[in-house]
């Protein structure tokens, strides 16, 4: 199952996502990346339905860049979410509605760091942490026992994480982790669950 | 060639046919529906080149079904075909006037035809994707093994099916799911493909070939194609593979297996896969994985087809039949 994770920071957003591509009881691809850029500093993550994810994050992505090509300036983080949201909404009543659960997470000079959640019923919350899938229900609560504003640091993130390793029944090997601050989006270390470490202890001392 | 017109539980009048050509087929299908449009639908089986022709009873359109799997025609879930021992059925028969009653030939499908009288939208219909097929990307390019079998329901209808599709000759497309899905979808592309080298006097890449692909299929998508591909190609950046499918996957990666027997033919890959392989080894393990596929799932067999692609292109290796394969294999043991 999918699962994406987002927390606000004082002066940052820090978001992660795990990074299987899974078919039925088979991983296709186990390095996917499910976070598309849409400006310099805006991330969306996006899961749900095959096809729909990357169809609809790229139709967003596109659109985002086609209005700084247009007007000369960038969407701020809430409109990008709010148009987003929009989207959502117009294709919910249609035939084909998009089946995608997301998080939108940037920072913005002027208001600071934003993070938004987006599910497929196009509801929209700005919300200071957030997360999607299964794991979410194992992970939420800790984040409300322990989070205070401008008082994450970042590096609880692995304990996070880790208690889907301990807890959760599918496996979630590894995930992808970005944080956006007023730099830009950086790339940070994958974390890797307790067999990918196992492992890669285990190739070096061969 | 022959042909046998299965008329539903409702028809009163079934037929063994005897048709020279596809073109007389098309002529008689169109006369013999109409006769039976009134009552039910109709289930073509046509031997020779191994397709399924369904008509529901509402629409006039033929659907061009799986050869590769009988599907849950029309919403059931298996057709169940009892015959009358006594009728016979001889492939290639010569004309065969007697009329049979219904009680001779029960083709009882579950889920009666025609029952659900829904405007245009036609019953899902569920394939099976009766097949292997891998890919896998190593140092010296891309190797492609598939095996042969096409499958109605528990039937083998050929152990000799092509299921490499060449778009052109640095693209290769694999087949699973529906075979008419797959091989029309990938003729297109290879057009888009042609296209697009004129237009821009380059070669069109690997990703670029498999995102038309998956863009061209997503507008499809809950309708009922069943596409299960790899686009295998050389391009400037080096050996490409993509899987897409009709679910609008599409994903990039190093290797692939696609099919209900790919389960099987993932274990023997992922154990025996290293990037640095000589592309004879490559090829033995293609080979090998597709075997040990076609050794535990019922629904592969007939030939290993392999191929290889690399910096100039792709070359056919080899294709061999299984049971010989398996033959080898003991005596090495």
């Amino acid at each position: 199952m999918e699962y994406l994770i987002g927390i606000q920071g004082p002066d940052f957003v820090l978001v992660a996502a795990d990074s299987v591509a899974a078919s039925s009881i088979i991983k296709m691809k186990d390095d996917h990346d499910k976070m598309f850029k849409l400006s310099d500093n805006i991330l969306l993550l996006c899961v749900g339905e095959a096809g729909d994810t990357v169809q609809f994050a790229e139709y967003i992505q596109k659109n985002v860049q086609l209005y700084k090509m247009r007007n000369g300036y960038e969407l701020s983080p809430t409109a990008a979410a709010n148009f987003t949201r929009k989207n959502l909404a117009d294709y919910l009543r249609s035939r084909t509605p998009y089946h995608v659960n997301l998080l939108l997470a940037g920072y913005d000079q002027a208001d600071g760091p934003a993070l938004f959640y987006m599910d497929h019923l196009s509801a929209l919350a700005k919300a200071p942490f957030a997360a999607h899938g299964y794991g979410a229900f194992l992970t939420l609560s800790i984040l409300d026992r322990y989070y205070k504003p401008g008082g994450w640091t970042g590096e609880q993130d692995a304990s996070l994480l880790s208690i889907l390793n301990k807890r959760f029944i599918l496996n979630l090997p590894s995930f992808n982790v970005r944080a956006i601050d007023k730099e830009g989006v950086h790339d940070l270390e994958k974390v890797c669950g307790r067999e990918r470490e196992r492992e890669g202890r285990e190739r070096e001392s061969r | 060639m022959s042909l046998f017109i299965f008329v539903g539980e409702y028809i009163s009048a079934l037929n063994h046919i005897f048709i020279d050509c596809i073109e007389c087929i098309k002529h008689y299908f169109n006369c013999a529906v109409h006769k039976v449009s009134q009552i039910g639908g109709a289930v073509i089986f046509c031997l020779h080149h191994q397709t399924i022709y369904c008509k529901p009873k509402k629409s006039i359109e033929r659907l061009l079904v799986s050869k590769m799997a009988l599907a849950s025609v029309l919403g059931s879930d298996y057709a169940d075909f009892s015959f009358d021992t006594d009728k016979s059925y001889a492939f290639g028969s010569g004309l065969a006037a007697e009329p049979t009653s219904i009680d001779n030939l029960s083709f009882a499908i579950k889920g009666a035809l025609g029952s659900a009288e829904q405007d245009d939208v036609e019953k899902k219909i569920e394939f099976l994707h009766g097949t292997t097929t891998l890919a896998f990307k190593f140092d010296h390019g891309v190797i492609v093994a598939v095996d042969s079998r096409a499958t109605a329901g528990a039937y083998i209808a050929s152990q000799t099916v092509k299921k490499v599709i060449e778009i052109n000759p640095y693209l290769l497309g694999t087949m699973a799911g529906g075979a008419a899905d797959c091989s029309f979808w990938e003729r297109l592309l290879a057009r888009q493909c042609r296209v697009y080298e004129l237009r821009n006097k380059e070669r069109i890449s690997v990703a670029a070939a498999s995102k038309l692909l998956a863009n061209m299929v997503y507008q499809y998508k809950g309708m009922g194609l069943s596409m299960g591909t790899m686009v295998c190609g050389w391009d400037k950046r080096g050996p490409g593979l993509y899987y897409v499918d009709s679910e609008g996957n599409r994903v990039c990666g190093d290797l692939f297996a696609v099919g209900s027997g790919s389960m099987y033919a993932y274990g023997v890959i992922d154990s025996g896969l290293r990037q640095d392989m000589s592309v004879e080894d490559a090829c033995e393990l293609g080979r090998r994985a597709i075997y040990q596929a076609t050794y535990r799932d019922a629904y592969s067999g007939g030939q290993v087809n392999l191929y290889h692609v690399h910096g100039e292109g792709w070359t056919r290796v080899s294709q061999d039949d299984v049971l010989l394969l398996h033959h080898k294999y003991q005596e090495k043991l």
